[in-house]
């Protein structure tokens, strides 16, 4: 399949269908058995080097270090992205996930829904043209929810293209211009949404999922 | 099924010879070879204990060999040849283990001297071992082959270094024991040497094809439980 | 990817190590009361005649150095568990090969301070007097330490892939650190003067070795981090 630049598009479907692991391979972390992908006509795994600095990874996990402090940490993988004019980077990032009053507390002490908002601030330090997200609302509270929501849009908007793994139709449906459902490792159903309400996707994607195997 | 009707005979054929030259080894061995003069009959058991650790030691380095191949493949029959070789090799090196002591007490007046072949063993065999601890501490069979392969090389690596360490230590130490090299062998007992080579040569690979085997199966049954759970 | 950018990264891993460790120096306070307690332990335990404490005091030093760093060593990837924050560094744009060494040399941090304490501490404990070549037995503790945490620190590295990681990594280090722990004992004793020549195969076995498993764990590091 192909993904053009800027777009959104949100991938659904069952545990176990290979979701993680699709993202693993997007982000040039698991080698693919066969088949590659290829971004801006260069193909991962011979030029992961260069590619990785483009693409920006949030998980559920949130890849930060619970002695340092936020300020530290966004630091810290700034200097590993080589992104330039570091501190005010820092600065306006930590603004924009509302974290600027706790910057210099360790992140050991962070609420769940605030260690996201930083992981967040933390996938986007280098700002990368590819995002890609794995399941980023578990755990998040209301208000993360709205600020990971909000600087989605802002990304789709400013031309960055978006991979977003989910099993939250509301979220994942709200803003992508693509929608994927993925069951056994293989690409079953693609659709606009916009095209199709949500209870319609929901019916399709319980046929599919459910169906699945038998 | 066609391969597993040949795999079939091969099992058999090898069991027959297995089976007939350690008879043989045996008959060479402890009645044909010519009693050592010094020793006396407790060098007979000196066939045996050379011939496993150059088993050990052949099994190990199937380890090696099997763990590069299976990290530039990363086909599981690598990882199945690497393990089961390592499991062959840890008992075989027991042997060696035992049988040393036994020959060292009456002819060295000692059980243990720090002696580089012996001594190299010792380590090699807790290196093994070490390796099979990775092996049952995973889960995942990826991970497990692959960590496992990866120690598999930098294990083997070091075994050169132990032994010559180890053979430098006690030739510099003071007192330095009579090495296992100071034993020639005499015409007669060559026949018997040999025999015992083919021997546990040909039980080595009996033992590979039949825990590969049961790699195997294994593999398959935990598919099918796979496949029924989901 | 140039050296220079490769050195950037490394001590951009060194600064989050050192920045972490000591901060809350769980790791080094760790290790260093462990030591003193081997010292103290060994100081009553082993009630040695003066002429027997020259060819015993080596070995101590050094089994003590070994479970000492290997404390140290178990937690060395236990922060990057956390979080799963070694997928995070293995998403940066730089070899991984850097974060490994990173580690590396934190660790010989690490037991660079342990032994700067405890090592005056034996002398003093056992009574016995300054080495006569303290060069060689400068030389002695670097090279060993050395070559004992790049091996270390890979197969921590791997132990930490395990759930059962403290339970194997000595069973993977102190078999593979043999010739290290023989070879540094030996230059050390001769560095007492308790030794007559010959002792250079040694230092020659230590640099083989060094040599051997810094190339090795380079090559296979990355196999470790495949997700």
């Amino acid at each position: 399949m192909e993904i053009a630049p800027g777009e959104f598009v949100a991938c659904f479907g069952p545990n176990g269908a290979g979701k993680s692991t699709t993202l693993k391979i997007l982000a040039a972390l698991s080698k693919p058995s066969s088949g590659q992908v290829i971004i801006d006509g260069q193909d991962i795994q011979e030029n992961s080097l260069a590619l990785r600095r483009r693409i920006g990874v949030i998980s559920h996990n949130s890849f930060l270090y619970g002695k340092l402090t936020a300020r530290e940490n966004l630091e810290f993988y700034g200097r590993m992205y080589e992104v330039s004019d570091l501190d005010r980077r820092v600065e306006t990032i930590l603004d924009q996930v509302g974290l600027i009053l706790v910057a210099n507390e360790p992140v050991a002490g962070f609420s769940r829904g605030m260690q996201q908002r930083l992981a967040i601030a933390r996938a986007l330090i280098h700002n990368p043209s590819l995002v890609l997200l794995d399941e980023p609302y578990t755990g998040l509270d209301e208000m993360a929810k709205g600020i990971l929501n909000t600087i989605l849009k802002e990304l789709s908007q400013s031309k960055h293209t978006v991979f977003l793994i989910t099993h939250d139709f509301d979220q994942g449906l709200e803003q992508s211009d693509q929608a994927l459902i993925l069951v056994g490792g293989k690409i079953v159903y693609s659709c606009k949404p916009r095209s199709l309400s949500r209870e319609e996707f929901r019916l399709r994607y319980l046929k599919l999922a459910g169906g699945g195997g038998i | 099924m066609e391969k597993n009707r040949f795999t079939g005979w091969l099992e058999k054929i090898l069991a027959w010879s297995v089976f007939l030259s350690v008879l043989l080894a045996l008959y060479l061995a402890l009645v044909y070879a010519p009693t050592e003069k010094t020793m006396g009959d407790i060098q007979r058991i000196f066939y045996f204990h050379v011939a496993s650790a150059w088993i050990g030691m052949l099994a190990f380095l199937v380890v090696f060999i099997a763990s590069i191949c299976y990290l530039f493949t990363r086909h599981d029959k690598w990882d199945i040849y690497a393990y089961t070789s390592a499991e062959i090799g840890v008992i075989f090196t027991t042997i060696v283990l035992l049988t040393g002591p036994i020959w060292a007490k009456p002819i060295w007046g000692t059980w243990w001297t720090w002696d580089p072949r012996l001594t190299t063993t010792l380590i090699m065999w807790f290196i093994y071992i070490a390796y099979g601890k990775i092996r049952t501490s995973l889960r995942e069979e990826e991970k497990k082959a692959r960590l496992a392969a990866v120690f598999g090389i930098l294990a083997f690596a070091d075994v050169p270094v132990v032994f010559f360490a180890i053979r430098w230590w006690r030739t510099m130490h003071p007192g330095a024991l009579v090495t296992s090299s100071g034993i020639g062998l005499a015409a007669g007992m060559r026949p018997a040497f040999f025999g015992g080579l083919l021997a546990f040569s040909l039980l080595y690979c009996y033992f590979m094809l039949l825990s590969v085997r049961i790699e195997r199966m294994r593999a398959e049954i935990r598919a099918l439980k796979e496949e029924i759970l989901n | 990817m140039s050296i220079n950018s490769y050195l950037d990264k490394l001590g951009v891993l060194l600064w989050k190590e050192i920045r972490s460790e000591f901060r809350g120096q769980e790791i080094l306070s760790s290790m260093l009361i462990f030591s003193l307690l081997v010292v103290a332990s060994f100081g009553f335990a082993v009630d040695l005649m003066d002429d027997l404490t020259g060819q015993v005091l080596p070995g101590i030093i050094w089994i003590t150095l070994t479970f000492a760093g290997i404390l140290g060593l178990n937690r060395s990837f236990t922060a990057e568990k956390q979080n799963d924050c070694l997928s995070g560094l293995i998403l940066c744009p730089s070899d991984r090969s850097v974060i490994f060494l990173a580690k590396t040399v934190m660790n010989m941090l690490l037991m660079a301070i342990v032994e700067l304490v405890t090592v005056p501490l034996f002398f003093i404990v056992f009574n016995y007097p300054a080495p006569p070549y303290p060069g060689w037995f400068f030389l002695a503790l670097v090279l060993g330490t050395y070559c004992f945490m790049i091996v270390g620190t890979f197969l921590s590295a791997l132990a930490s892939a395990s759930k059962a990681g403290e339970m194997i990594l000595p069973v993977l280090i102190i078999p593979l650190i043999i010739p290290v722990l023989l070879s540094a004992v030996m230059m050390t004793k001769d560095s007492f003067g308790l030794m007559t020549g010959g002792t250079d195969i040694y230092l020659k076995i230590l640099l083989v070795y060094g040599v051997i498993f810094t190339v090795l764990p380079l090559l296979l590091f990355d196999y470790l981090l495949e997700v």
